[in-house]
C-alpha cells in the first residue's frame, strides 16, 4: 500500500453522558464482541496499510490497553507497525492537543519520517467496512488534492451533528459545513480523508504558524476553493457512535441479519484483541428471543432483542429486554430491566427493576453481590 | 548456556481410532471439544499455567490441522524467544529413518531437542485428556521424594480397573508394583499417563531400550525403570480427569460440561483454558429459537430449538430444526426442519432439511460395534447429509453422501456410510 494510516481516537463528547466517562469513544463497545476502534483498525489492515497511528488524548487508559498488542489486527511486523500517539510534554509543545489538525501537527515527525506517498485518515467512531484503497484510487483519477468519503444521509433527526458538504455531478466539494443549526444538505462527511502525505504536512505547518488547530474548519473550509476536494461516495453501512441514541442504534442494528452477515460473515473480517472467554451457557429456565449473546455469559433468564457483551451473568427468573448489557456484569435473581444500556462490571442485585418509557436509561450500579 | 527446569513433550501423534469418523481426518488431539476448544489446548494451557514454558509436541497421523492450530503457540503464551512451543514430527536420518514406533519411542527420537534445553525433570504428556492439573505441585512431590520417575495416578472403580495401567504402592506412595492391564487387578490407582521423569534416568532408559520394538513408556520404559530398582513414585490425584479416548466417553465428557454447576468447571476464572480463536462475533439467537441446557460458541446462529447439546462456533441450526443431546463442531449447518436425536457432528458438515438422525430403535454396528455404539451418530467431517433422509442409531457417516447411498431414503441402525476418510 501507498500509504500512512492515521486515526483519531482522541475526542470526547458531551452527548454520550455517562458512557465516556470511563473511556474514549473509541474504546466504546460494539456488537457483543468488539470495540469501536476495530473497524477503523481492520478497514487499515486489511487494505494492506502496514503502518498506523492511533493518535489519543481523552481517556486514553481503556485505549491503550485495547491497543496492548498490536497482533490482533496483524500490526507488528518489522515494516512498519502500530503506534499510539498520546500528547507529551516535549522541547517545542508543553499543550494538549488543541484540536484535530493540533494533534496531526504535534506528532509531524511521523509524517516526515515516512515514505508512503498518501495518508488515510479516520476517526476512531465510525463502525464501517471499507477498503481505502478504493479512495485512493478515486482520489488518483481525480487528480484531487484532498478526498473526503462522504456518506448520503436519509434520516434527517441527527443532521447537525455531522460535518455536511455540498458537491458537483462529478464529485467537486464546493461547500462545507460543520455542524450546522439549519441546513438543507443531506450529504454528511465521515471523518475519512485522502491526502498526499506532503500536502498534508504543508497545510499543517502553514495551520500551526497561524495559530489555527482544527481539521475541518481552519483546513478543509478555508482551502475548498483553492484546494481540489473530492467527495467519495460510500454506499454502504455506515453508522457513527457519537451520541447516546447512536450508540444504542448501532448496536441495535445488529440484529438484523442483513448487518450481520455483512460484518461477521462477509470477507474481509473485522479483528478485535481476544480474550479467552469460554462459550455461551444456557441453563434451565433460560429464554431468548432475538438477541446477541457472547462468550463467557451464563444465562438463567428470559433475554428479549438486547446485545450482550463478554462475561454476563443473567439470573432466574430475570427479564432483559431491549437493553445492552456491557462486559462483566452481573444481573440478579428476578430482575426486570428494559430499555437500558448497563455498564460494564455492573452488579445488580436480585428483584431490581429498572426500565424507562422512551429514552434509554444508563444504570451503572455496584451493589455488592449476594448469592 | 540455556537451562530450564522443566520441559514437556506432549504425545500428540495417536491416530485415536476409537473415535470413528472423528478423526479419519484430524489426529486426535485436534478434535473440537466444549464448544470452543480442540483436546490439545487441556494439556498446554495446564503447561502455561504451571509455569512450563517450553513444549515439544510430537505429532505424526493427520497432522495439518493440529499444526494449524498450534502455530507458533500464540494463544497459550508459548511464543517464547527461548523455549516456547515446538512441533516435533518424525523426521528423515541418514542412517535410519522411521516412523515413530511407540510413544517413548517419539521421546527417544527427539533426545537432542530435549538436550538442548539442559532439563533437570521431563514431564511426559498426552494429547487426549481432559483435565486442570498443576505440575509445579506434582514436581514438588517429585523432589520431595528425591524420585527419579513419578507417574500420576487417579482412584477408578475397581471394576474398571482391567482397562488401565495399575500401580501398587506401599505407605509412602513408593511404587512396588507396576500391572499393564491386569485381569485380577490389586490395587484401583489407575496411571493417568503423565510422567514426571529425573532427566538423567529417563535419558538412559531410553538409550538402553532403543532397539526395543514399538517401545512405549506403560510397556518398556517404567518396567525397566522398574527393574533397575529406580525411585518410582505415584502421585495421586482426584481432580476431574476424563480420557475422551472413545466416541462414548467423548460425548460424556461433553455432555457433562452442560450441568448447572459442571464439576469441571471452564468459567472459573482460576486456570483459564486458552485456544485460538477462529470466531469473533457474538451468536445470534433468533426470536423463534429455544435453548436450554446447552452452551454455544462465538459466531453461531440459532434459529431453530437446541436442547442438552454442545454447539461449536459458526454453527448454523435453521428453523425448525431440533437438537437434543449432541455434539455439534464448527461451521456446520443444521437445515430446516431437520430432527438431531444424540450424534456427534464434526466440523463443516452440511446436513439437508427435514433429515431425521438418531431415530428407531438400536442395532449393533455392522462395521465397528466397539466404536459405533451408545446410541450415536457419528458424522466425520466436511460430509453431506441429503434432504429428507433418516438415519438410525449406532450409525456412522463420513464423506459426501446423496440420496442413492440411502436404500429408500434411510440408513437403518447399525449402518455405516464410509466415502471419505482413511480411518473408518
Amino acid at each position: 500500500m501507498k500509504a500512512i494510516g492515521i486515526i483519531l481516537a482522541g475526542g470526547n463528547n458531551k452527548l454520550m453522558k455517562e458512557l465516556t466517562d470511563k473511556r474514549a469513544i473509541a474504546a466504546m463497545p460494539i456488537a457483543g464482541s468488539y470495540r469501536c476502534i476495530d473497524f477503523a483498525l481492520s478497514n487499515m489492515s486489511n487494505s494492506r496499510i502496514q503502518k498506523v497511528a492511533v493518535i489519543t488524548q481523552y481517556n486514553a487508559r481503556s485505549l491503550n490497553e485495547h491497543l496492548s498488542s498490536s497482533k490482533w489486527w496483524d500490526f507488528g511486523r518489522k515494516q512498519g507497525g502500530l503506534f499510539v500517539f498520546t500528547p507529551t510534554i516535549t522541547a517545542e509543545s508543553s499543550y494538549w492537543y488543541r484540536g484535530t489538525a493540533d494533534s496531526l501537527y504535534q506528532n509531524i515527525d511521523f509524517l516526515k519520517s515516512s515514505h508512503e506517498p498518501y495518508v488515510v485518515i479516520a476517526s476512531g467512531d465510525g463502525v464501517y467496512k471499507l477498503d481505502y484503497n478504493r479512495v485512493l484510487e478515486y482520489h488518483i483519477e481525480k487528480k484531487a488534492d484532498i478526498t473526503m468519503v462522504v456518506k448520503k444521509m436519509d434520516d434527517r433527526t441527527e443532521i447537525n451533528r455531522y460535518g455536511l458538504v455540498a458537491m458537483t455531478e462529478e464529485g467537486r466539494i464546493t461547500e462545507i459545513d460543520e455542524k450546522p443549526l439549519e441546513t438543507n444538505l443531506s450529504t454528511i462527511s465521515t471523518g475519512i480523508y485522502v491526502i498526499r502525505r506532503r500536502l498534508l504536512i504543508e497545510l499543517l505547518e502553514k495551520a500551526a504558524e497561524e495559530d489555527r488547530h482544527d481539521f475541518v474548519r481552519d483546513i478543509l473550509m478555508r482551502y475548498k476553493n483553492i484546494k481540489k476536494i473530492y467527495g467519495y461516495k460510500l454506499e454502504t453501512y455506515w453508522s457513527n457512535i457519537s451520541t447516546v441514541n447512536s450508540y444504542f442504534k448501532t448496536n441495535m442494528d445488529f440484529l438484523k441479519r442483513d448487518v450481520r452477515n455483512y460484518f461477521f460473515k462477509e470477507y474481509p473480517d473485522i479483528y478485535t484483541k481476544v480474550d479467552d472467554m469460554p462459550p455461551a451457557k444456557y441453563n434451565y429456565g433460560s429464554n431468548i428471543k432475538n438477541s446477541l449473546i457472547s462468550s463467557g455469559c451464563i444465562i438463567n433468564g428470559t433475554v428479549e432483542n438486547s446485545v450482550l457483551f463478554k462475561k454476563i451473568y443473567i439470573g432466574n427468573n430475570s427479564v432483559i429486554k431491549n437493553c445492552i448489557i456491557l462486559s462483566d456484569s452481573y444481573i440478579g435473581d428476578n430482575s426486570y430491566i428494559e430499555n437500558c444500556i448497563i455498564e460494564s462490571g455492573s452488579t445488580i442485585k436480585a428483584n431490581s427493576r429498572y426500565e424507562n418509557e422512551g429514552r434509554i436509561r444508563i444504570v451503572a450500579d455496584r451493589s455488592p453481590i449476594y448469592y | 548456556m540455556i537451562k530450564k527446569e522443566m520441559i514437556a513433550m506432549l504425545l500428540a501423534g495417536g491416530q485415536g481410532s476409537r473415535l470413528g469418523v472423528l478423526t479419519s481426518k484430524v489426529a486426535k488431539p485436534a478434535v473440537a471439544f466444549g464448544g470452543k476448544y480442540r483436546i490439545i489446548d487441556f494439556p498446554l494451557s495446564n503447561c502455561i499455567n504451571s509455569g512450563i514454558d517450553t513444549v515439544g509436541v510430537l505429532t505424526q497421523y493427520q497432522p495439518l490441522r493440529l499444526n494449524t492450530h498450534i502455530g507458533i503457540g500464540i494463544p497459550w503464551d508459548l511464543d517464547r524467544n527461548v523455549g516456547g512451543v515446538t512441533v516435533l514430527p518424525p523426521y528423515e536420518k541418514s542412517t535410519s529413518s522411521e516412523w515413530y514406533t511407540g510413544t517413548a519411542n517419539a521421546i527417544y527420537q527427539n533426545l537432542e531437542y530435549m538436550d538442548q534445553y539442559n532439563p533437570d525433570y521431563v514431564l511426559i504428556l498426552s494429547g487426549d485428556h481432559i483435565y486442570k492439573m498443576d505440575y509445579k505441585i506434582m514436581l514438588d512431590y517429585h523432589k520431595a521424594n528425591n524420585a527419579d520417575i513419578t507417574i500420576a495416578a487417579m482412584p477408578v472403580p475397581i471394576e474398571e480397573a482391567s482397562r488401565f495401567g495399575i500401580v501398587v504402592t506401599d505407605d509412602d506412595n513408593r511404587i512396588t508394583e507396576f500391572e499393564e492391564k491386569p485381569a485380577q487387578p490389586k490395587s484401583n490407582l489407575a496411571s493417568m499417563g503423565i510422567y514426571i521423569f529425573s532427566w538423567k534416568v529417563l535419558k538412559e532408559a531410553l538409550i538402553a531400550l532403543k532397539d526395543q520394538n514399538e517401545c512405549d513408556f506403560g510397556k518398556h520404559v517404567i518396567p525397566y525403570c522398574f527393574e533397575n530398582n529406580k525411585r518410582l513414585f505415584a502421585y495421586e490425584y482426584n481432580g476431574y480427569w476424563k480420557d475422551v479416548g472413545t466416541l462414548s466417553s467423548y460425548w460424556e465428557a461433553n455432555m457433562e460440561l452442560i450441568d448447572i454447576i459442571p464439576v469441571f468447571n471452564l468459567y472459573e476464572e482460576f486456570w483459564r483454558i486458552y485456544t485460538k480463536n477462529d470466531a469473533i462475533p457474538p451468536q445470534y439467537i433468533s426470536s423463534d429459537a429455544y435453548i436450554e441446557k446447552s452452551i454455544i460458541g462465538d459466531g453461531s446462529e440459532i434459529y431453530g430449538k437446541v436442547v442438552n447439546s454442545v454447539i461449536g462456533s459458526g454453527v448454523v441450526i435453521d428453523e425448525g430444526a431440533e437438537v437434543y443431546d449432541s455434539i455439534i463442531m464448527q461451521d456446520t449447518h443444521i437445515g430446516k426442519g431437520t430432527k438431531v436425536y444424540k450424534a456427534v457432528i464434526a466440523e463443516d458438515v452440511q446436513v439437508g432439511d427435514n433429515v431425521e438422525l438418531g431415530v428407531g430403535e438400536e442395532a449393533e454396528n455392522v462395521l465397528k460395534p466397539n466404536i459405533y455404539n451408545s446410541g450415536l451418530v457419528t458424522i466425520g467431517e466436511c460430509s453431506i447429509v441429503p434432504d429428507g433422509v433418516k438415519v438410525g442409531k449406532n450409525t456412522a457417516i463420513s464423506g459426501q453422501t446423496s440420496l442413492s447411498d440411502y436404500q429408500d431414503g434411510q440408513l437403518a441402525s447399525g449402518g455405516a456410510i464410509i466415502k471419505a476418510g482413511d480411518n473408518v
